[in-house]
């Protein structure tokens, strides 16, 4: 099942809380998110640490900001060359 | 800004892609709606770039070819007034105006609280699976997995594909009600036969019935889970755990439209009408089904829609698929013991905080909305809401737009959107 890894795969370079990350076109700014060592999208009202729950659009917990786009989902967003994502805590 | 079509399909899943294609094919002005960036919802999700699965290959190459016109990234948020839909797309927004429309919204995952469901790398079953498709690092990763039906073992089947190791896998179910359920599938062949491949590829996994998560620990992130099987108490470590019970039809659209909707389904006539005339309910807002009733019931809606007749054995199919969905519905069920598992001080509403001994006296949802601030947040009750209904059996409330968090500009009606003009179908 795994796939071939000589079909080389386009990457692209974002910046999560300005570090870079590099991953295959198509990954979602959530599954980038698990590529940091915070698998952390915002605190809570009590300042503890939340991750993504749905991955698809429903729970609103990975929401970021997005090249300055507040309450993104980063579940619902692809990874783009240059992308800067910002989380809440 | 504004659009036009013969006919709306909001979602772009097996259901939407398949009305939208009867309907194109046809000869109606089609336009799909989707919150994701690409076509195929969750289950078909990364197939219009990977095209591994051969049955999403052919429909999303279908689609393609149909001439509908696909949106991507558009969350419908309101609807002011029949046949039109207000809908936000990234950091603008744009209003439809609608002949007919076919809601194919699926479902989402039902959650349960339970101590540390809010940890960090606690996800959903489905949810973990969905990510794992999106690219996420799951490669070595230690994962226990905790449900109901079948979803477990897709999910499980991904995560291994991918180089993750399940650790475990809780099925809530009784041994009685599963292996009930299993000896049924031989009236669904290609159920059966999809269930033994994933089985074998997953023989090594420690699987119980009887199963299901106290408690998920970790210090900020998940670290270890408190598993109850069949009675005794086992503490995996793990990296994720994806737990959740079962799937709940998005009835959100569908309710802000007007539809009447029983305990968890769209009421739909013959052919897939809802109360509201024009208005069409397909897949999962007609109960549980997966990708076969989804097919089979965008096929009758788009047709339908586009008013043409409908092929026998597309009512044969339906009807055998639903037979499926009635067996599934039962199994899924979830026991009595997790909605025990929540202490006074758990979260039930993840977007507002508001923790279980908060709800104390209230007798509905919107008790709780008023009192405790449940459901207020940016997920509008999608989670704690459904949670409710199974925790305390608090009934569904009416929908007021918007459905979802939106901005200001999203909300305002084009004035030229009431004077446009569309082919009726």
């Amino acid at each position: 099942m795994r796939e071939p890894a000589s079909k080389a795969t386009p990457l692209v370079t974002l910046r999560i809380n300005g570090r870079a990350v590099t991953v295959p076109v198509g990954t979602s700014v959530a599954a980038a998110l698990a590529m940091t060592d915070r698998f952390v999208s915002r605190a809570d009202l009590s300042g503890r640490p939340r991750g993504p729950l749905c991955g698809m659009g429903v729970c609103f917990e990975c929401r970021a900001t997005i090249d300055g786009v507040p309450e993104v989902l980063m579940c619902l967003t692809p990874c783009r060359e240059d992308q800067e994502v910002v989380t809440d805590a | 800004m504004r659009e036009a079509c013969d006919l709306v399909v909001v979602g772009a899943g097996p259901g939407g892609l398949a009305a939208a294609c009867r309907a194109a094919e046809a000869g109606l002005d089609v336009l799909v709606l989707d919150a994701q960036p690409e076509p195929g919802g969750q289950v078909w999700r990364g197939e219009a770039r990977k095209g591994a699965n051969r049955l999403a290959r052919r429909w999303l190459t279908r689609f393609a070819a149909s001439g509908a016109r696909f949106r991507p990234g558009a969350r419908v948020v309101a609807a002011p007034q029949p046949g039109v839909l207000l809908v936000e797309e990234g950091s603008s927004s744009f209003a439809v105006r609608y002949g007919r429309a076919v809601l194919a919204t699926g479902a989402r995952e039902r959650f349960l609280p339970f101590p540390g469901w809010t940890l960090p790398g606690v996800l959903g079953v489905s949810g973990l699976q969905v990510l794992v498709k999106d690219g996420f690092p799951i490669r070595g990763k230690r994962v226990v997995l905790a449900g109901t039906g079948p979803l477990l073992l897709a999910a499980a089947a991904t995560i291994h594909a991918h180089g993750g190791e399940v650790l475990y896998i809780a099925e809530q179910a009784s041994a009685a009600s599963h292996w009930g359920f299993a000896l049924q599938l031989w009236r669904h062949p290609a159920r059966l036969l999809q269930g033994a491949l994933m089985s074998a590829a997953l023989i090594s996994v420690p699987t119980s019935t009887d199963a299901w998560v106290i408690a998920a620990e970790g210090e900020g992130r998940v670290e270890s889970v408190r598993l109850s099987v069949r009675g005794r108490e086992e503490q995996p470590r793990c990296d994720y755990l994806g737990a959740a019970y079962g799937l709940v039809p998005n009835l959100e659209v569908a309710r802000m439209l007007g539809c009447e909707t029983s305990a968890s389904a769209v009421v739909v006539n013959e052919r897939l009408e809802t109360r509201v005339p024009k208005v069409h309910a397909v897949g999962e807002l007609l109960g549980i089904g997966g990708v076969d009733q989804a097919l089979v019931t965008g096929e009758l809606a788009g047709l339908a829609a586009a008013e043409q007749p409908i092929p026998v054995e597309l009512e044969h199919t339906w009807h055998r698929v639903h037979a499926f969905a009635a067996q599934l519905a039962l199994h899924d069920a979830p026991r009595a013991e997790l909605r025990r598992l929540a202490t006074p001080d758990t979260l039930l509403c993840r977007c507002e905080d508001v923790p279980m001994s908060a709800l104390e006296g209230c007798q509905n949802l919107r008790e709780a909305r008023l009192y405790a601030r449940l459901g207020m947040g940016a997920c509008q009750g999608r989670t704690c809401g459904t949670a409710a209904q199974t925790l305390f059996g608090w009934p569904g409330e009416d929908v007021r737009p918007p459905c979802l968090p939106a901005r200001i500009g999203s909300l305002r009606l084009p004035s030229d959107v009431s004077s446009t003009h569309t082919r009726e179908s």
